[in-house]
């Protein structure tokens, strides 16, 4: 649960659940997340879900730090309660043209591209927060043999429908972005979508998600 | 098809539709854009009449020049901006903070703005634009918002619709002030930073660097040194959210900014001096002023108390 909460500034709570990255703690932060988004508090006009924290950002002319922060304090929120979250697919193509470091990975990991790849497409990755930018997925966790660090320069443009691994996430690149993941594929599938009104990331925090690779035929030809 | 229009004959550098900006996405990776100098775009709506939420054009440095074709209307310009409109052949000098009446073939050139960054054009009129998530706001890296997320181009025309029949002239005595103390409130990982660190933070001298967008605001200036960790968990971030990268130099996150960042957050600027703070332009040297949140709330009243007068006046 939440372990303190600070003020971020004059229009901000800072709710901190811990120092470490993992799934318990962030399972937490969700469950915070989704309840107070359904509470609609008055003057709360944005939340921030990560890794182990949840920024809950307010309108000063209408609310303070010390109201909202006592709302917080007295939610009651439990365990048990459902995260409601989806299974998804994401078909990725990972031909050398779009595995754009796959040759990086190999020496900086000492394997090889086959079992990189293996390992890749079999894991099952949890969702632990949509962001930077507009509705790109934190996915964790990679096996420990399978963490790489980011590029030493970040390529200027990264394709968009890039899928990148860094430490222990993967991540999809919604639009072309700067960035500095190390790229293994391609996904022709939308996954941030701005004409949705409502809900326009296709995944969302707390949501598994599985890769599912595909050949460059049925990427040239897939249809959403 | 619309017979009011404006055709752009130069973009100018950064020329976007603002209003109050968009709400509850951060989650989704999406900032809260909006007008970066909020008081400025309040008061060119209230000059022509608009209700305060419309959306208007913001522009930066240079702004566009643009040929207006239509019926009569009101236009406003805010902020320390030097513009002039050209009637048939006679050049007029144009002034902030009045409404001005624009005809069929005026050409409003917004030449520049003065020792200051934004400006706004309002008109007596509605923009024809996009609503996307509740705002007309754009937002040009992540291309959402009006005029399909980008900047006004060259050769565009821009058409407005319900131009309003009164047209009468309203003006403001209003002078912008520049800010040389940044009132700030600790961030969470101020304690990641050596005494002399927090010292260098809160007495030295930075300047405003030429790297400095919508998205945030580089500072260059003694180096703060950092003693505990120089990168965090990627975790969320606010407007105002001073991060000090593994370099020593401070960068300010602005309304277009990233929603997630891993740097440490030295500290956060006070709502009330965010207006100002994005209105310094590259090379203005800023210094730092440290307040708790008490005061930042008090100062946060006043500055909204002296911007409702203000528009009480027009």
């Amino acid at each position: 649960m939440i372990k303190n909460i600070l003020n971020l500034g004059d229009a901000a709570l800072y709710c901190d659940f811990g120092i470490e990255v993992n799934k318990e703690i962030n399972t937490q932060v969700i469950r915070y997340f989704k309840s107070i988004k359904k509470e609609n508090i008055d003057g709360v006009n944005n939340l921030a879900p990560s890794y182990n924290k949840l920024i809950i950002s307010y309108d000063l002319k209408k609310t303070n730090f010390e109201i909202v922060k006592k709302i917080i304090e007295n939610l009651n929120i439990k365990k048990s309660d459902n995260l409601e979250n989806k299974k998804i697919e994401i078909p990725v193509c990972s031909d050398e043209e779009f595995s754009l470091d796959i040759k990086r990975l190999e020496q900086k990991l000492n394997i090889n591209r086959e079992k990189i790849y293996k390992n890749f497409f079999e894991k099952e990755f949890f969702c632990y927060m949509t962001g930077f930018i507009a509705g790109m997925p934190f996915l964790g966790d990679l096996d420990k043999n399978m963490r790489a660090e980011r590029l030493e320069t970040p390529r200027v443009k990264v394709p968009k429908g890039s899928v990148g691994l860094t430490e222990q996430f993967a991540n999809i690149y919604t639009y072309e972005s700067p960035g500095g993941w190390n790229i293994i594929g391609n996904t022709p599938l939308n996954i941030f979508d701005s004409s949705k009104e409502i809900d326009p990331n296709l995944i969302n925090p707390g949501d598994t998600i599985t890769f599912k690779r595909i050949t460059k035929d049925q990427y040239l030809n897939y249809n959403e | 098809m619309n017979n009011n229009y404006f055709e752009v004959k130069r973009s100018g550098i950064n020329s976007t539709f603002q209003d109050q900006g968009r709400n509850n996405l951060y989650h989704v990776g999406i900032p809260f854009s909006g007008a970066m100098d909020n008081r400025n775009y309040l008061l060119s709506n209230k000059l022509t009449a608009n209700k305060l939420n419309y959306p208007v054009l913001e522009f930066a440095y240079q702004g566009p020049l643009l040929k207006y074709h239509g019926d009569k209307i009101i236009i406003a310009i805010t902020g320390d901006v030097n513009f002039t409109i050209k009637k048939n052949n006679n050049l007029i000098n144009g002034t902030c903070y009045k409404s001005l009446i624009l005809e069929n073939g005026d050409e409003l050139d917004i030449i520049s703005t003065n020792k200051s960054v934004y400006g706004y054009l309002a008109v007596s009129a509605k923009f024809d634009l996009e609503y996307q998530w509740y705002s007309y706001s754009t937002n040009t890296k992540a291309n959402i918002g009006a005029n399909n997320g980008k900047k006004l181009e060259v050769g565009q025309k821009i058409s407005i619709s319900n131009i309003k029949k009164n047209l009468e002239i309203k003006k403001l005595d209003y002078r912008n002030t520049k800010i040389e103390k940044i009132r700030i409130i600790k961030g969470t990982n101020f304690d990641y930073f050596s005494e002399k660190g927090k010292k260098t933070f809160l007495e030295k001298e930075f300047t405003v660097s030429k790297l400095s967008d919508r998205m945030g605001m580089r500072l260059q200036g003694p180096k703060i040194e950092n003693i505990f960790e120089n990168n965090i968990k990627s975790e969320g971030l606010v407007k105002g959210v001073i991060q000090v990268p593994a370099d020593g130099n401070p960068i300010i996150m602005l309304s277009d900014h990233g929603t997630i960042g891993g740097y440490p957050k030295i500290a956060v600027v006070i709502s009330a001096d965010y207006d100002k703070l994005v209105q310094l332009t590259p090379g203005s040297k800023i210094k730092f002023k440290e307040v708790d949140l008490r005061s930042a709330l008090t100062l946060f009243k006043m500055y909204d108390l002296e911007t409702q007068n203000l528009i009480s006046q027009i």
